[in-house]
């Protein structure tokens, strides 16, 4: 597993509505293109958003803060995805949120319809419009552009997007680490080779839009093709692999115990339970902005919920029948390993760098501080339940100098 | 705040494909903002308080593009909304004290695993059967040099977006695949990479079809009503048209 | 040959039957009706017993009858072993059934189709049966045609009972609605669809639907009610 602690946050998702919900709706990268991301100036209009006492519509411009705007004066709204969701935690963090559980920013498209409405007006020769006119005319053009879009929003949060800015937020997004490959895409299991978004190998530490479909592609279209036939060729006279050899049996095995423990464990806790637990460690000490002693705290609390998941799960059903709950007893199984490999890795790597920010390293306007002399290789870790085995690989480029991003 | 809604669920169970299964009625509080898929966690989250078994229903990536989730919900395929799936279906669109009724989908072609859910393996074997391009079709550069009108292509892209989900099966009263077979071929059909092929895999598809025991289509348009994805009846007349041209002049026997 | 058993025992080669076998009895309606409106004339019958008696004597058209038993057999003995099948395929019902832009007709065609063969029998036992195979028809003479079996006359018997009326009216009710269905779904088992010309087909299907049974259904309301015999 290599570089885990590299996640991507993505600024646009549809804020959490509650306790129940199974996954945070993404609201697609282009709609910040048009729309303006901004806070109430105010803690107390705020506040009364929160509280429903008020709605965005009603705050005056010139109690709005465009906060991209205002400190990416260059890029403003169209800042990388870190950039623009730390950004937002940090205006949240002050108390400026804007929905019911304070964790939400307004991406507003107001103005974008006016625009959009003047222009066409203009276009088609038309003087002397009402207000309203122009907008209609603006939200025909927005609704070409993104109708689908806020069609979704719409049918997921019940709010008309046209007509009131839309309430996003930060939420997990993307892994540009993963599985450690070489650059045959083979993994360190000879002939297992790992493709697309669960492998480290494109991205490094940062991954702008629409490139994860990149990943798959490069790797299924461009590069497996011409690197696998090197491990087939070695194995042309190898006959099919029978299952009663003892690396199988001994793997076989292995996963019966586990699946045996889960099953007779019968405990008190369901899955589903543990795994929430998990994200909002992970949420908390492993999220936008991490420092020491969270991510410290953060990982003996994954230590601590994985002995209590041992402990205390209950998964119903038998082994011999169609039993989603123990796959995905499973599965969280090897999410509270992942999950401290990450709290790991960000400890380890102390500086800020791309996706991964620590608080500690920090330039004076608070950007994000890479310590190349340091760092600069592939953290690959070797999983082990006491501590975890470090393997650097040294990152030497040849053909291009190492920079610093600036977006102001 | 969201109001609470108090619902019962009314859901089919079943231990496995031997058994015979039978409603049971559960209650649940939702609210608005849940997902119907959510919803059905919460119930699970109860059962699995209570020691009871969870209700087994299939789901993948829950925003309406896998084709997983399969629900029959209160007489339709994916609820009450046009073009939406199941997982995109949110709880707005019930009222507090409803009882809702959910169904597996149901074909003798799509046998039920355990509860709500079916084995749609058919449509992988109809697939497998011809649902690819297997001559070679270059890199983008060759695609890109071959002309193609936009709205062919558009055709083809708009018979892409089916995505397998099989409620087209569910709603039609003769259980017939009709409109998940067209919509593969037509994708591929459509294409100048597609056409090359064309013969073969109309005919090998039907045949799979056929032999999976799926009905015949009467052409009463349930499928095309019910389909997330809105793909259209003409469709199964291009089908027909290829499977036509297929046996009575294609060059495979 | 043995592509073709593969075709027939296809989905979509049952269906092209059903296709072919209906569309060949739309165009065999449309004839039938324009002959038997003959039945209308004001002048005892000379019209329509020249026209019977030229139908059952042509030996194309004897041909052509001939094919039109088979198809009608065809139609039905292929229609019903279809329904048995998807009923097999579809299994288990639903609890709650939702119908949503879906006509009844589209799915009750079996139905339908088995009431209109019934009706089939009927209308055949109470005329042509009696015409070919029995002597209960009495024969009158025309101009160039010596001798001539008085349909005429049996069918304007038949029309002034009140429940053989109702049997036909009600046939063509079952008929109309098994068209409104049947006439576009034949075109489009052909591949037959196109934004240019399927809306057009579905118009004038409706049309036919309403119109052809229409137009068989005022003959036996015409005689109950406004001719006495």
């Amino acid at each position: 597993m290599a570089n885990p602690c590299f996640t991507q946050i993505h600024p646009t998702c549809i804020p959490v509505s509650g306790e129940y919900q199974s996954k945070l709706t993404l609201m697609s990268e282009s709609l910040r293109n048009d729309g303006r991301v901004w806070v109430p100036k105010k803690k107390e209009d705020a506040q009364a958003i929160q509280q429903g006492k008020l709605k965005g519509v009603n705050i005056k411009e010139e109690d709005r803060d465009y906060n991209l705007e205002r400190r990416y004066p260059a890029f403003g709204n169209l800042v990388p995805r870190d950039v623009a969701s730390r950004a937002a935690k940090v205006e949240c963090d002050k108390g400026h949120g804007v929905s019911p559980t304070g964790l939400a920013v307004f991406l507003d498209f107001s103005d974008a319809i006016l625009r959009y409405g003047k222009i066409e007006a203009n276009k088609k020769g038309l003087t002397n419009l009402s207000n309203e006119q122009i907008i209609a005319l603006g939200e025909e053009v927005v609704s070409a552009k993104y109708g689908n879009l806020f069609e979704m929003y719409e049918k997921i949060t019940g709010e008309n997007p046209y007509k009131e800015p839309m309430k996003i937020y930060p939420a997990v997004h993307y892994t540009m680490g993963g599985v450690w490959v070489d650059y045959n895409l083979e993994t360190n299991v000879p002939g297992l080779f790992a493709l697309g978004e669960c492998n480290f190998s494109d991205h490094g530490a940062n991954r702008l839009g629409a490139s994860a479909l990149m990943q798959g592609l490069a790797d299924g279209y461009f590069v497996i093709p011409y690197t696998i036939g090197t491990f087939l060729a070695n194995e042309i006279s190898t006959p099919k692999i029978k299952n009663d050899l003892p690396e199988f049996l001994e793997a076989e095995k292995a996963t019966k115990v586990l699946i045996d423990k889960l099953l007779n464990t019968k405990g008190n806790q369901s899955v589903e339970s543990f795994h929430r637990r998990l994200g909002k460690i992970m949420w908390e000490y492993c999220g936008m902005a991490r420092n020491e002693a969270g991510l410290i705290k953060g990982r003996q609390m994954i230590r601590e919920l994985r002995a209590e998941f041992y402990n205390d799960v209950f998964v119903p059903g038998s082994n011999d029948e169609f039993n989603p709950e123990l796959e995905k007893a499973i599965r969280v199984a090897d999410l509270l390993e992942h999950g401290e490999l990450m709290m790991v890795d960000a400890l380890n790597r102390n500086e800020s760098c791309g996706g991964h920010f620590r608080e500690e390293s920090v330039t004076e306007d608070g950007e994000a501080m890479r310590k190349d002399s340091e760092y600069a290789y592939v953290a690959a870790w070797e999983w082990n339940e006491t501590e975890p085995i470090l393997h650097k690989e040294p990152l030497i480029f040849e053909n291009v100098e190492l920079k610093t991003r600036s977006y102001k | 705040m969201s109001a609470e809604m108090n619902l019962k669920i009314k859901i089919w169970r079943q231990k496995n494909s031997k058994t015979s299964g039978s409603f049971e009625t559960y209650p649940v509080v939702a609210n608005e903002h849940m997902s119907f898929l959510e919803m059905l966690d919460v119930l699970n989250e109860d059962l699995i308080s209570q020691k009871k078994e969870p209700i087994v229903f299939e789901h993948d990536c829950r925003e309406g593009i896998c084709g997983a989730c399969s629900l029959v919900i209160n007489g339709q395929p994916h609820g009450p909304n046009s073009g939406t799936t199941t997982c995109q279906l949110h709880m707005r669109f019930f009222k507090d004290g409803d009882i809702i009724v959910v169904e597996p989908y149901r074909a003798s072609a799509f046998p039920v695993l355990k509860d709500v859910a079916v084995d749609r393996s058919a449509f992988d074997r109809i697939m497998q059967a011809g649902g690819y391009i297997s001559v070679n079709a270059g890199q983008a550069p060759d695609g890109n040099a071959i002309p193609i009108e936009k709205g062919r292509a558009g055709q083809s892209f708009e018979a892409a977006a089916c995505i397998g989900c099989g409620a087209c099966v569910a709603a039609c009263p003769n259980g017939s695949a009709m409109l998940f077979t067209s919509a593969k071929i037509a994708h591929l059909g459509h294409l100048p990479q597609g056409v090359v092929e064309a013969d073969k895999r109309a005919q090998a598809m039907v045949a799979q079809m056929d032999k999976e025991g799926f009905g015949m289509c009467s052409n009463v348009g349930a499928c095309e009503a019910e389909c997330p994805k809105e793909i259209k009846l003409e469709n199964i007349a291009f089908m027909n048209r290829s499977y036509l041209k297929a046996v009575f002049s294609g060059e495979e026997v | 040959m043995k592509w073709l058993i593969t075709f027939f025992s296809s989905s979509i080669g049952k269906k092209l039957l059903m296709s072919l076998t209906g569309l060949f009895l739309i165009l065999f309606l449309v004839v039938h009706l324009i002959g038997n409106l003959q039945l209308l004339k004001d002048d005892g019958g000379e019209a329509f017993n020249t026209y019977a008696y030229m139908m059952a004597h042509n030996p194309l058209i004897k041909i052509v009858a001939y094919g039109n038993y088979f198809f009608i057999i065809l139609h039905a003995f292929v229609g019903i072993s279809i329904t048995l099948y998807n009923r097999g395929a579809k299994g288990q019902k639903y609890a709650v059934s939702k119908s949503n832009k879906t006509t009844w007709a589209s799915k009750n065609m079996a139905l339908l189709g088995t009431l209109i063969l019934a009706f089939t029998f009927i209308h055949m036992g109470d005329f042509w049966f009696k015409m070919k195979f029995t002597n209960e028809l009495a024969t009158v003479s025309y101009e160039g045609f010596p001798v001539v079996k008085d349909l005429f006359t049996r069918v304007s018997t038949a029309f002034s009972q009140l429940w053989i009326v109702a049997v036909y009216l009600i046939g063509m009710l079952v008929l109309s609605f098994h068209l409104w269905h049947g006439f576009q779904s034949a075109f489009q088992t052909l591949g037959l669809s196109h934004k240019k010309y399927t809306p057009l087909i579905h118009n004038v299907g409706k049309a036919y639907a309403i119109l052809i049974p229409l137009g068989f259904a005022i003959i036996p309301i015409w005689y109950f009610f406004f001719k006495s015999m």
